[in-house]
């Protein structure tokens, strides 16, 4: 298996979703190429960065509301 | 009155195309506060109104613009959502939260904006994808800084940062990731919403994580050196 195609599997790997042998292949790789599991390590922490990060209510996402957006929904409503 | 879009009827505690989270149910069922204010909504108590969307709006609004990245399609969006609710208020059922109900319903809300406006063509994604040598090598030599990122997440900065690089990957790789991996939809509810195959979700899903890793390496390979 080279780089490449280990890079292609990487989401059904995580999903467990290759084929045995498949895996024993990905496996073997990761441990005879650093780069690829670097690789990994880093794909796999991107996620988690994206979904801790958004989860987050601090995240500094929700700010203030702008009034005429409350003011356009309630009238909206009404009408 | 704008018609409500077929397969998006809000109401239903959960969507067409939107199961509710695995393992949630449970837990995010309404609570007795949400009960008292959904009594006043149906009774038309507009102060009930006016609670519900003061208390919504800011996260709505976050939530529209990880989507629509536009700050107008996004308060669209929050207001189409508010609009739908308040008519399917009599059909809300309790299964969960109130809270969860609106998002689910300005998340819809922002896949037919997606969906029908006139778009720009997309960047392409190419640029933020590995490359490898001809033997199938990597071109690039990678830093593993997953456990400095892991700490680094403490500060504010560090999350803003992670979400201005998910607001920079092409659109449809974004809404992807999005609906996938923050919202937790499964891949064939997510085909079905955005109307391609679930293998064409997985590869989309794929190329964001691909690129979201390419948009922080060098911020975070910069924080792992000693």
């Amino acid at each position: 298996m080279t780089c490449r195609e280990l890079a292609d599997f990487i989401m059904s790997y995580l999903t467990g979703d290759l084929a045995p042998e498949v895996r024993a292949e990905f496996e073997r790789h990761l441990t005879l190429c650093g780069n690829c599991r670097s690789y990994l390590a880093t794909y796999q922490a991107a996620v988690e960065l994206s979904r801790r990060a958004l989860a987050d209510p601090a995240a500094g996402e929700d700010g203030e509301v702008p009034e005429e957006l409350v003011k356009a929904i309630l009238d909206a409503r009404r009408r | 009155m704008r018609p409500q879009p077929e397969g998006s009827a809000p109401g239903r505690d959960t969507l067409p195309g939107m199961g509710p989270r695995s393992g949630r149910r449970g837990s995010d069922a309404a609570s007795d506060e949400d009960a008292a204010l959904l009594a006043e909504l149906r009774a038309g108590d507009e102060r009930a109104f006016e609670m519900l969307v003061r208390t919504h709006s800011a996260h709505l609004l976050a939530v529209a613009r990880r989507f629509v990245r536009n700050d107008e399609d996004a308060r669209d969006a929050v207001q189409d959502a508010f609009l739908s609710a308040f008519r399917a208020l009599d059909r809300f059922e309790g299964g969960c939260r109130l809270s969860t109900w609106l998002h689910r319903i300005v998340v819809n809300a922002c896949l037919m904006r997606l969906r029908t406006r006139r778009r720009k063509p997309e960047q392409p994604i190419d640029d933020l994808l590995p490359t490898y040598k001809p033997d199938g090598h990597h071109t690039a030599v990678f830093v593993d800084w997953s456990p400095s990122a892991h700490d680094a997440l403490e500060r504010t900065e560090t999350r803003a940062l992670v979400s201005a690089c998910i607001q920079q990957l092409p659109e449809s790789y974004r809404t992807a990731l999005l609906l996938r991996d923050i919202e937790g939809l499964e891949l064939d509810e997510i085909g079905r919403l955005l109307d391609v195959t679930p293998n064409a979700v997985k590869i989309r899903v794929h190329r964001a994580r691909q690129a979201l890793r390419t948009l922080l390496d060098p911020h975070f390979r910069q924080e792992s050196r000693p």
